[in-house]
């Protein structure tokens, strides 16, 4: 017997409404339909009427959560059009903030995780060590989220001794607190359990679906845009890309939580390195014709914007692929095989923060026609039930 | 006597639902973030509901897109009486940046009516905190 499941987009309580219709066999996924566009607020057309500055603060808010990734994606961009080349120091407080906004995002990534797991206490714990960051973040930019650091030609904003002294305290903090998460692991068979060989993506499947980000890192494909396309910046520090094997759900918080220290070590490497003199150049306010494309290793994947210009103050055109995108094939593919209970799981795994979201799903019988509604508290209730239920997968070790 | 007991209670413990309508997910991270260890807003009694039938008080962000306007006036319409909006963010306030763009209504108030207005881009947790106090102050 087969059944239809609309999944959201009528109760869109928190972020990305999103719509996706499966069937489902009893408790597994046979099919998956993705509907979008609940979020569309016209974007790109409205970045057409800006000009180049104010399209800064335009792309900041694409997004809340990797908004300097958007930022600084189209600054990037920008400022080959313009013909401008921002300063060493510029830089390196740009891509401060970026490995800084990555660590905030893949923080509150790893809270949710555990909330949806049903592991409360670790969405707590990791939620209050991100204020740290995001106190780094303020003191930096002066707001905690959109941190409008971005300039054409640089950033907005310098850096002091002491600041730079309380940053590296941050860290510390933060990378003890990293340590402990990452152990937590070992303590919690239960938490381990609940992850592993939820939501399988083999390597072959996560390069056929072209799959970006932590989602194909941990799979074993290691395709970071930070190494596999340097930017000026990212050759000149050291780290290594985070992969895992597992192609799992547990695959991808081992790999956050392993980037996390990777970007640890970068924002060390940069404040030790910090070069002196100024912070950005002055730019000029017309772009000759031209096109270009940028990309960004966001804290979810590969973030693509695609600019032209046409001689005039503003672009002519503003294409953005935000990573998330890039990852909605695969999520289909890994839903055809899942479960109903694992659906918020494998939905937080990808990060778009959908799983958050407290939203209707509608069981409709097909062959009577009887409609039951369904929360994603309750979805989540019954996934937690029935990870008690199954046997623990004791044999399933943490990746030290 | 009765209704100032249920007045008493409303006061001590507003139960929120959490709407985005659009929004680019600052504004809901903080509204998060207020729940959590640092702000904490559970201590003073407020509670994220999934569900708007439980709801007091729905704390709403962002610009209204076209999708979404005729759901959110459904949300509305099932949030039992006495209820309360608080338009959270400049985005629910007029538009924000989106001003302008041809798929967004520019403002919550232009869907349904809203008691409390909460500025910033995005707001801090702490002053959403502070709007909803002022919006018990008025009750």
């Amino acid at each position: 017997m087969k059944f239809n499941i609309p999944i959201g987009p009528q109760h869109p309580a928190l972020k990305e409404p999103i719509s996706i219709r499966l069937t489902v066999e009893g408790e597994v996924i046979r099919d998956a339909d993705l509907r979008l566009g609940y979020n569309h607020r016209g974007l790109e057309k409205l970045a057409e009427e800006k000009s180049w500055i104010q399209n800064i603060y335009l792309t900041e808010r694409i997004c809340g959560i990797c908004s300097h990734s958007h930022a600084t994606c189209f600054v990037q961009g920008a400022e080959k059009l313009l013909e401008i080349e921002p300063p060493r120091r510029g830089i390196y407080l740009r891509y401060l903030v970026s490995e800084l906004e990555r660590i905030h995002s893949h923080l509150l990534w790893l809270g949710v995780a555990g909330h949806e797991a049903g592991f409360d206490t670790f969405f707590m714990y990791t939620w209050r060590d991100r204020e740290v960051v995001m106190d780094l973040l303020e003191m930096i930019s002066g707001n905690r989220v959109h941190y409008a650091i971005n300039t054409l030609g640089g950033v907005r904003r310098d850096l002091d001794e002491s600041l730079r002294k309380k940053i590296l305290e941050g860290l510390a903090v933060l990378k003890t607190r990293s340590e402990y998460y990452y152990k937590i692991g070992a303590m919690e068979p239960t938490f381990i359990g609940r992850l592993a060989g939820v939501g399988r993506l083999t390597k072959q499947q996560a390069m056929d679906f072209c799959a970006v980000g932590p989602m194909a890192r941990a799979s074993g494909v290691d395709r970071d845009v930070r190494k596999n396309d340097p930017h000026t910046f990212y050759n000149e520090v050291e780290f290594d890309i985070a992969t895992a094997d597992t192609c799992d759900v547990l695959g991808r918080t081992v790999v956050r939580i392993k980037e996390l220290f990777e970007s640890y070590k970068i924002c060390e490497q940069i404040l030790h390195k910090l070069p002196d003199g100024p912070v950005a150049v002055k730019a000029p306010r017309k772009a000759k014709p031209n096109e270009v494309v940028s990309r960004y290793e966001a804290p979810r994947g590969e973030n693509i914007h695609y600019i032209v210009s046409n001689g005039s103050e503003k672009p002519e055109r503003l294409k953005v692929r935000a990573p998330t995108l890039a990852n909605y094939p695969a999520t289909v593919e890994i839903l055809k095989h899942g479960f109903i209970a694992d659906i918020p799981l494998i939905f937080a795994a990808i990060d778009p923060c959908i799983c958050c979201a407290e939203r209707s799903v509608e069981l409709i019988d097909s062959r009577s026609g009887e409609e039951r509604t369904l929360r994603f508290s309750d979805l989540r209730r019954m996934a937690n039930e029935r990870a008690r239920i199954l046997p623990l997968q004791r044999n399933v070790a943490w990746p030290f | 006597m009765f209704e100032r007991v249920i007045r008493w209670s409303r006061k001590k413990s507003p139960w929120i639902l959490h709407l985005n309508s659009g929004a680019c997910n600052a504004c809901d991270i903080e509204v998060v973030a207020a729940l959590t260890p640092r702000f904490d807003v559970e201590r003073l009694g407020v509670l994220l509901k999934a569900t708007p039938r439980h709801a007091d008080v729905i704390v709403a962000t962002g610009p209204v897109t076209r999708q979404l306007r005729d759901r959110i006036i459904r949300i509305y319409e099932q949030t039992p009486d006495p209820k309360f909006v608080i338009a959270v963010g400049a985005c629910a306030m007029s538009g924000c940046v989106y001003r302008g763009a041809y798929n967004i209504c520019g403002g919550l108030d232009q869907v349904i009516p809203v008691n409390v207005y909460i500025p910033g881009c995005p707001v801090r947790p702490d002053a959403i905190l502070d709007g909803v106090v002022k919006l018990l102050n008025t009750l």
